[in-house]
């Protein structure tokens, strides 16, 4: 199902027109994905894998794992990485496909080879600020991506940015600012961008092979390579973990966010990371009901401002609780979680299991490094920059994507330095989730005034940043401790701190019209609800605090999409009011059946390998990866161990191994699978 | 702890070679310096095996090692996809033409099953080959192809249940010798007793040698080949097209059971050294070549390429048997790349020879692959 409307995004949509699957018409829109033009028409089973016939869709939706493979004009091609165009035939592939058939007359090019200073591979917000360092330098850049618009993963970001306003636009949304680095990425007379342009591999002899605009294949040989190429979402193992309907995160916000596709109805994320956190709230934010959240740890990884947003739209996490399996027969059904004790085992008789139509992983991530392992072991000299460096936030990206830029114009002799500050900030923007302080109450007295919801050191500034009479305080030296109030002079009133905190961890209370019902002011992401109807209240974890009445919905210049709603509520509870409540609570059905981690859950997506086979081999005392692969096929497939390495490595731990004795995969070419035609150098292969 | 033989090496000829010797009662230990069986060479090829060779010993060989693949999965219950497809070399020029026809005549007077097919005949076998220009070619039914992988793992299976130790992570360092007869082989983590030493170590057949003050004429050359994704069956034998090309000598490649189309070129010149790391140059080059003759791979996507060696002889042909000058050491040694299609018979050959079982036949193989020969021949068709 599309979205129609979305209280951040604008949906505008250009004239649809037809194409097909299996024969039957639909709708698509130019420079939508065949992926999401199939969700988009309730397409969820994309084909069946040749070897057990099993259901396959979209996992990745990132071009990184093989599942969303279909025939498209009679081609195999990647439904998330491929545009659908008018009149196409989309055809499952049932089975393996039939070779296409070639072209009448063979012509074959040479190979053409481009010669550039600086390759930047990814183009997301780590290499868009190299490239402008670099661009602003005057080097000669090349920056290549695979997707058809530049800005990465800040394309699926709605939520307001983390982070220093001053170095990386904190508070600004993150499609916002893939536009603002898009647009001076591409002023830059010394920048060369392809688009739809994936890096295929880092070869010996130092030239990096890129299918440009996804049709010629060229050799770029560049002096130094930049790589950011962000990160690939790690998987989990349970039974039912490759039905249809088991997403990663990513994917999930890729064709909600950036396609505005519905995919779900009903949702539940494993996972209390950032990312687990802000997918939850993402699909609200698309009229998506979230069934539930359970993390493993004891408590939820991510900020806990945005654990406290969800909490308080009354999504229930549950923490020490892990999937034990997704339910379903062609799509995924029902999910069972259990709560797990001090070693993760789950506990016995803790089975909850919740009806749902989708299962988000959000369990980390890891960084897409490969290139920039190669360069290294090939003598170029090499960044990397962003997640393909260390897995941060996007904040990070930038500023590391900044100094990556300059470290390449330096290996290059310009002279150029690195103010020492933008490692120190580098850092501080990769700091996790820290302590959690007290929440410093307001002074007493003040007739209006914030209360700041947010007590844990994350870094984050744009509250003090955003008052203009300087009275929110967050050291400039460490931006990660949590923000003080300080009524150095009489606060104003004018809500901006509200409107613009990221973790919508600030409201503002006002007693200046009525000191028994103050009017509080809550910062509100959805669809306004009209004025003068009542609402509940909710303090900052979620707490039913009673009922208030919608006094105004004011919008601040400049913030973009955040409304303020002002409320009266009684005096005694102004304090403690965070937000507002829309979602009813759901209560677990009663378990199905589950058992231990299981044999049957399928490590390798790809050759649909089981975990009990590779756990066979480890018992065996199988300790080389490559012997596993020659065996099973595990990691053969079309994603080359991306998906099903970390969890054939999770086995050998559980199996009690040390990591150090296992070997391995060894990592070779190519990065994805091209058409042998455009290595001939064939227009048309 | 004392064996009767150690073998060096667990790849495509040492892990058979350890099966046969273990089954006829030796014990055995087995000495890789890599993590698991199969990783230097043998999980580079691509598995093609074939008697059609021009000189007998390698011929016998072939046809050996072809009849107990198509006995595998039965005989021993490993299924490692052996599929009889044939091998077809195609002409597309008169030289070719000339060269393979001469070959035909030459490879039959063995015995071989292999003839030579006009151009329909060879487009009936592989309708996709392209038909512009085409001469004919060469088939023979019996040839075939298997996984190298699954080859490799099921000895190594089948070696350990008959009794063989492996010993992996761990490399030999020498090899004792006391009034020129082997004692011991020792090893970066212990010493092995043994009266017996084979060298199995393929592309580094020559520095165990040396251990020995022996100079093995064994030179790695290395060799680029990829595979794509799996595409429903549509390709039968081995293609192999013997026009040089720029910068190879030769291409060949099939699809496997599996349904992938793995393919390969031989270098010209050659590249030598142990240099594996993955290069530019391979993927147009192949392409090219490879298209031209099946046009129908175009438009299947590559999925990953590699590079293996293949330790070369002077004059192409395996050096197997006793070396003189030291008691109890054995080699089989410079496969030239055809260490699966070779290794399984070769495996069975040692065996026969170490416990002195040698059967008509056996004589000129031993003879001709003698790895103190002269090597001055040059096999017509390597």
């Amino acid at each position: 199902m599309r979205i129609e409307k979305h209280p951040i995004l604008e949906v505008r949509r250009p004239e649809p027109f037809a194409f097909f699957f299996q024969e039957r018409e639909l709708l698509g829109y130019p420079g939508e994905t065949i992926a999401s033009a199939l969700f988009a028409n309730g397409i969820r089973i994309f084909g069946r894998h040749h070897k057990d016939g099993s259901p396959q869709g979209i996992f990745c939706a990132n071009g990184q794992c093989a599942q969303c493979l279909v025939l498209a004009n009679g081609r195999p091609v990647k439904a998330c990485m491929t545009l659908v165009e008018p009149g196409m035939h989309v055809a499952p592939i049932d089975g393996l496909p039939q070779p296409p058939h070639p072209p009448g007359h063979l012509e074959f090019r040479e190979i053409e080879e481009v010669e550039t200073e600086v390759l930047v591979i990814g183009g997301g917000p780590a290499g868009m600020s190299a490239a402008l360092e670099l661009g602003k330098l005057g080097v000669k850049t090349l920056l290549v991506d695979d997707k058809h618009r530049l800005g990465g993963k800040l394309l699926l970001q709605t939520h307001r940015f983390f982070g220093s306003r001053e170095a990386v636009f904190a508070g600004t949304r993150g499609i916002v600012i893939a536009q603002k680095l898009a647009s001076e990425v591409q002023a830059q007379k010394s920048v060369e961008v392809w688009l739809n342009s994936p890096a295929l591999a880092v070869f010996s002899d130092k030239k990096v092979g890129v299918l440009k605009e996804g049709r010629r294949y060229v050799l770029v040989r560049p002096k130094v390579l930049v790589v950011a190429t962000g990160a690939r979402e790690r998987s989990l193992l349970f039974p039912g973990n490759t039905l249809p309907g088991v997403y990663g995160a990513g994917a999930f916000q890729t064709l909600v966010n950036r396609d505005l596709v519905r995919p779900a109805e009903k949702l539940f994320v494993v996972g209390g990371g950032n990312v687990g956190l802000i997918a939850a709230y993402h699909a609200l934010q698309a009229g998506i009901e979230v069934v539930g959240l359970c993390e493993a740890l004891p408590e939820c990884t991510g900020y806990k401002v945005h654990k406290d947003k969800l909490l308080r739209l009354g999504v229930p996490i549950y923490t020490s609780h892990t999937v034990l399996a997704a339910h379903g027969k062609e799509h995924v059904e029902a999910i069972t979680i259990a709560q797990v004790d001090e070693h993760f085992r789950p506990i016995q008789g803790t089975e909850k299991t919740f009806a749902c139509d989708t299962i988000l992983i959000a369990v980390g991530l890891d960084p897409v490094d490969e290139f920039y392992r190669k360069a290294r072991e090939f003598g170029i000299p090499a960044f990397a920059a962003g997640d393909a460096q260390e897995i941060a936030e996007a904040s990070a990206a930038i500023f590391t994507g900044r100094i990556a830029g300059r470290k390449a114009a330096q290996a290059l002799g310009y002279a150029v330095e690195i103010p020492p500050a933008w490692e120190k900030t580098a850092e501080i923007l990769k700091s996790k989730a820290g302590k959690i302080h007290a929440v410093p109450k307001p002074p007493a007295g003040l007739a209006v005034f914030p209360v700041i919801h947010c007590a844990q050191e994350i870094p984050c500034n744009p509250c003090s940043s955003m008052c203009p009479l300087g009275l929110i305080e967050v050291p400039k030296e460490d931006i990660r401790l949590p923000p003080r109030f300080v009524p150095k002079r009489e606060c104003a009133g004018c809500g901006r701190c509200v409107a613009f905190c990221p973790g919508l961890a600030i409201t503002l209370v006002d007693f200046r019209k009525d000191l028994e019902y103050p009017v509080v002011t809550v910062p509100w992401e959805f669809e306004p609800p009209p004025v003068g109807t009542e609402v509940f209240l909710v303090d900052r974890e979620g707490a039913d605090l009673g009922r208030a009445k919608v006094l105004e919905v004011a919008h601040i210049p400049g913030a973009d999409h955040t409304a303020l709603l002002r409320l009266s509520v009684p005096k005694d509870l102004a304090l403690k009011v965070a937000g507002i409540r829309v979602k009813k609570r759901v209560l677990p059905e009663v378990p199905k059946e589950v058992g231990p981690i299981p044999d049957e859950a399928i490590v390798c997506r790809c050759e649909r390998v089981r975990a009990g086979e590779i756990r066979a081999l480890i018992r065996q005392g199988v300790r080389d990866l490559n012997e596993i692969k020659a065996v099973t096929r595990a990691g053969m497939g079309a994603c080359g161990g991306k998906t099903c390495r970390n969890l054939i490595l999770r086995l050998f731990r559980e199996e009690g191994v040390p990591l150090e004795e296992v070997t391995d995969f060894v990592s070779r070419p190519l990065f994805m699978e091209v058409p042998l035609g455009i290595f001939a150098g064939m227009e048309e292969p | 702890m004392s064996y009767d033989i150690v073998v060096i090496g667990a790849g495509s000829v040492g892990t058979p070679a350890a099966f046969y010797l273990a089954r006829e009662g030796l014990k055995v230990l087995v000495i890789d310096r890599l993590p698991s069986p199969g990783q230097g060479s043998n999980k580079a090829a691509i598995g093609g095996v074939r008697a059609t060779h021009s000189d007998p010993a390698k011929i016998r060989l072939g046809l050996r090692t072809i009849e107990i693949l198509s006995r595998f999965s039965e005989e021993f219950g490993h299924d490692v996809e052996w599929r009889p497809g044939g091998y077809v070399f195609v002409a597309y020029r008169p030289e070719e033409e000339k060269t393979l026809r001469e070959l035909v005549h030459l490879q039959r007077s063995f015995g071989l099953n292999i003839r030579w097919c006009d151009a329909d005949e060879l487009l009936r076998i592989v309708p996709d080959l392209n038909p512009k220009d085409l001469r004919g070619g060469t088939y023979s039914p019996d040839d075939g192809h298997c996984s190298p992988l699954l080859l490799c793992h099921a000895y190594y299976e089948l070696a350990k249940k008959a009794g063989a130790e492996f010993h992996f992570s761990e490399e030999v360092l020498a090899i004792e010798v006391r009034a020129g007869r082997v004692t011991a082989v020792r090893t970066d983590k212990g010493r092995y007793p043994t009266k017996l030493v084979l060298n199995a170590a393929g592309a580094w057949a020559a520095k165990i040698g040396k251990l020995l003050g022996l100079d093995h004429p064994v030179y790695p050359d290395c060799h680029e080949a990829g595979i794509t994704e799996p595409v429903a069956h549509f390709l039968d034998p081995m293609i192999v097209d013997i026009r040089p090309g720029p910068g190879s000598a030769n291409c060949y490649f099939h699809q496997l059971a599996t349904g992938q189309i793995a393919f390969c070129i031989t270098p010209d010149p050659p590249i030598l050294g142990e240099d594996r790391r993955e290069t530019s140059v391979f993927l147009p080059q192949v392409a090219k070549r490879i298209i031209q003759v099946v046009p129908r791979l175009s438009g299947i996507r590559v999925r990953r390429t590699w590079r293996g060696l293949y330790p070369m002889t002077p004059d192409g042909l395996p050096m197997v048997g006793w070396m003189e000058g030291v008691h109890g050491y054995l080699v089989a040694i410079g496969l030239c790349g055809q260490g699966v299609m070779l290794g399984p018979a070769v495996g069975e050959l040692l065996a026969r020879l170490v416990t002195e079982k040698l059967q008509p036949g056996d004589g000129l193989v031993l003879e001709n692959l003698s790895p103190n020969r002269s090597f001055q021949a040059q096999e017509v068709l390597r």
